[in-house]
């Protein structure tokens, strides 16, 4: 059975549809990305994976392990094992980081069933990790992306990965805002989860990030569909002739 | 012929006015003292509540929100003294010197005063104006205004209180901690209390209100606190009153020159509260951080109205206040800042913001400069708004569900006041406090 199916999935902004009849299915242990213009529905996807209130689904549907995505609060997707970096990670003055780490950590467990982990634990776990994505103790003691450069939220964003290890992973435009320095400490700290168990959904508007988190299957979402799909070849093609034919075969 | 015109008396109003007829002949003190109440009895006699047409009632009708005026309350009996034992748990567990008053009258026997501090002198208002006491005489009444229908009622009335002196120079560790407690009597309570901490001493002083839940009771509580030179004071408002209870206190604060001067109000309890601060600042040099955090719900309508009057030159003085409001609330934030001409180099900064949880609640933020000097640095904000969905989804989208995300969000929101808190086993007594508070809501 593949982690998430996609079927004929339309959804609405406002009343204006940006997905139309998206289907896209990924198995366990793959690593997919989605290319594509501006304004083709890259990050209309993400947010209605995470289960982000306005974006409204009108029809198709979303089974994530085999259940019904729709039907779950945003919290029970994460439990599940849904993970969404944010493109733009929010800043929250007032959250300490640890705490907003460990509330998020400990909601997860108790929903699965699991024990609650215990605070030596906790910060033992928390400290492994965020040496190996070079993110210093400092900004630990700060309030949630308060204060962090566009790269230290971005590598926030993949701290809570690795201490949530999740099911899926969907990066929305992850690599955007890095240097190459810090894409490449981005992508080991992706790379470094990579396993049989876990997906990603890597979404980029360039080829670059995909260099160093070389993806098993590639996809071209232009207008609210996917258009074309490939191996990581496509992403090349991509990047050297420009997303111009496949904008104007979904305007046809 | 008068032209004016006298509305007509409400039941409280009368019963006010009945109240002290009777009480006049028995309440304590000598003749000065009762020249002082027949001219505060005089004020309200004028005035009557004050209501929504007085400016600095606007928000806060009194006259409409209080239906009776509750009796003096009789002292009180064994079994309410019994209960009061175990009152003032809003400090938590932190270690403190406890004066405890029960339905507006002192208990000895609950209270510690064994073993006082060199330079601490601590007593009873009534027993106080019983003696004639010399320093009580020189200070009662000169800082409150007498203008303020609230304060009148308080002088014209008040029972007993507290009255504290702390010596120049002594350093008063334990926190000094006013119980205010009411019985499950429906009856009235005018406290009034004076605390005079001289030249250079330091000392912390807390004051809680409470009550049970479900008694209708009313309080009226009014502290005169001088801050001398160089003295160093933190004052703590707890206001956690029973859910009936009608509570109005004001604090009137002089401090001197060079003092430090912290002040933070916590309210969370009864149905109207009306919390008035009156601070002067009257020597130069001062700093000074005036915050508050109030956590309302239900049909629950608390006030705060302060005045920081900046009479010295080079003072500091910093206003936060946040305020809660979940279900039908109504908080009302009233803050001015004046600077009088020669309070040259005045530095003055409020901040004032509202949390809407639900959409019936109501915040009026009121924030005012007047500014008579020249070379200042003022400034004030106000804001109010509800809780921001995209944070709230962005902790969701971590595994946090719906409540326990709100309570995040509502706890670094009043974090940033509390916080301010220097005493850590009060800043952490507080937070508790609101956890309660947002746990209770979940339910």
């Amino acid at each position: 059975m593949a982690l998430l199916e996609i079927k004929n999935l339309h959804v609405e902004i406002d009343g204006k549809e940006i997905l139309k009849g998206l289907d896209l299915t990924v198995g366990a242990g793959e690593v997919h990305a989605i290319m594509g213009p501006n304004g083709s529905g890259k990050s209309t996807l993400a947010y209605v994976l995470a289960g982000k209130d306005d974006y409204t689904p009108t029809s198709g549907e979303v089974l994530f392990n085999g259940k019904n995505l729709f039907g779950m609060a945003p919290d029970e997707r994460a439990a599940a094992g849904m993970f969404l970096a944010f493109q733009y990670p929010l800043e929250i003055p007032g959250v300490a980081t640890m705490t907003f780490l460990r509330t998020a950590l400990n909601a997860q467990r108790k929903k699965r069933g699991d024990t609650e982990l215990s605070t030596p634990e906790f910060i033992k776990r928390v400290r492994e990790l965020s040496g190996k994505l070079g993110i210093d103790q400092d900004m630990l003691r700060r309030a949630v992306n308060v204060g962090f450069s566009g790269g230290e939220k971005k590598r926030n964003e993949i701290l809570q990965m690795a201490l949530l290890e999740p099911r899926l992973a969907v990066l929305d435009e992850t690599d955007s805002g890095l240097d190459i320095d810090a894409l490449k400490i981005v992508a080991d700290g992706v790379n470094r989860l990579r396993s049989p168990q876990r997906s990603f959904v890597v979404i980029t508007h360039y080829q670059r990030l995909l260099s160093y988190i070389v993806p098993d299957i590639v996809h071209v979402l232009s207008a609210g569909r996917i258009v074309k799909t490939g191996g990581k070849e496509l992403a090349l093609e991509l990047e050297a002739r420009g997303y111009a034919e496949y904008q104007e075969e979904a305007a046809a | 012929m008068n032209a004016e015109i006298t509305p007509m008396k409400t039941a409280a109003e009368t019963a006010l006015a009945d109240a002290f007829a009777k009480a006049r002949g028995r309440l304590p003190g000598d003749d000065a003292v009762a020249a002082k109440r027949d001219a505060a009895f005089g004020v309200f006699a004028q005035e009557g509540l004050p209501h929504r047409r007085v400016e600095e009632w606007k928000y806060t009708d009194l006259r409409a929100l209080m239906r009776d005026a509750k009796p003096l309350a009789a002292p009180p009996d064994a079994a309410a003294k019994a209960r009061a034992k175990t009152a003032g748990a809003l400090v938590g567990d932190i270690e403190t010197r406890r004066l405890v008053f029960v339905d507006g009258a002192f208990v000895a026997e609950l209270s510690d005063l064994a073993g006082l501090e060199t330079g601490l002198t601590v007593g009873s208002l009534a027993a106080a104006l019983a003696a004639g006491d010399g320093t009580l005489a020189a200070h009662l009444g000169k800082l409150a205004p007498t203008k303020d229908v609230a304060v009148a009622l308080n002088t014209a009335l008040m029972g007993d209180g507290a009255v504290i002196r702390i010596a120049a120079g002594a350093t008063i560790e334990r926190p000094l901690h006013l119980v205010f407690v009411a019985s499950d009597k429906p009856v009235a309570t005018f406290v009034r209390s004076l605390v005079v901490v001289e030249r250079g001493a330091r000392a912390m002083l807390i004051e809680s209100h409470e009550g049970p839940p479900d008694a209708d009771y009313q309080v009226n509580a009014a502290l005169e606190l001088f801050v001398g030179d160089e003295a160093h004071v933190d004052h703590v408002k707890l206001v956690g009153e029973g859910a009936e209870a009608l509570h109005v206190s004001t604090l009137a604060a002089a401090v001197g020159a060079q003092a430090r001067f912290n002040s933070f109000s916590f309210v969370a309890g009864g149905a109207v509260v009306r919390n008035q601060l009156f601070l002067n600042f009257d020597g130069e040099g001062t700093v000074a951080a005036v915050r508050g955090a109030s956590l309302l719900k239900g049909r629950q309508h608390a006030d705060t109205t302060l005045v920081a009057n900046h009479v010295a030159a080079a003072c500091q003085s910093r206003e936060m206040f946040k305020t809660v409001l979940d279900d039908e609330a109504h908080g009302v934030f009233q803050g001015r800042i004046i600077v009088r001409p020669h309070a040259q180099k005045t530095d003055g900064k409020m901040m004032t913001q509202a949390l809407l949880l639900s959409e019936r609640a109501e915040a009026d933020n009121k924030p005012e400069l007047e500014i008579f000097a020249d070379d200042v640095q003022c400034g004030h904000g106000a804001t109010s708004g509800a809780l921001d969905d995209e944070l709230k989804f962005y902790l969701m989208a971590r595994g946090i569900p719906a409540a326990e995300a709100e309570a995040l969000l509502i706890q670094a929101f009043l974090g940033e006041a509390i916080e301010g808190i220097e005493h850590a086993g009060l800043r952490e007594a507080l937070l508790d406090q609101v956890a309660a508070w947002l746990k209770a809501r979940t339910k």
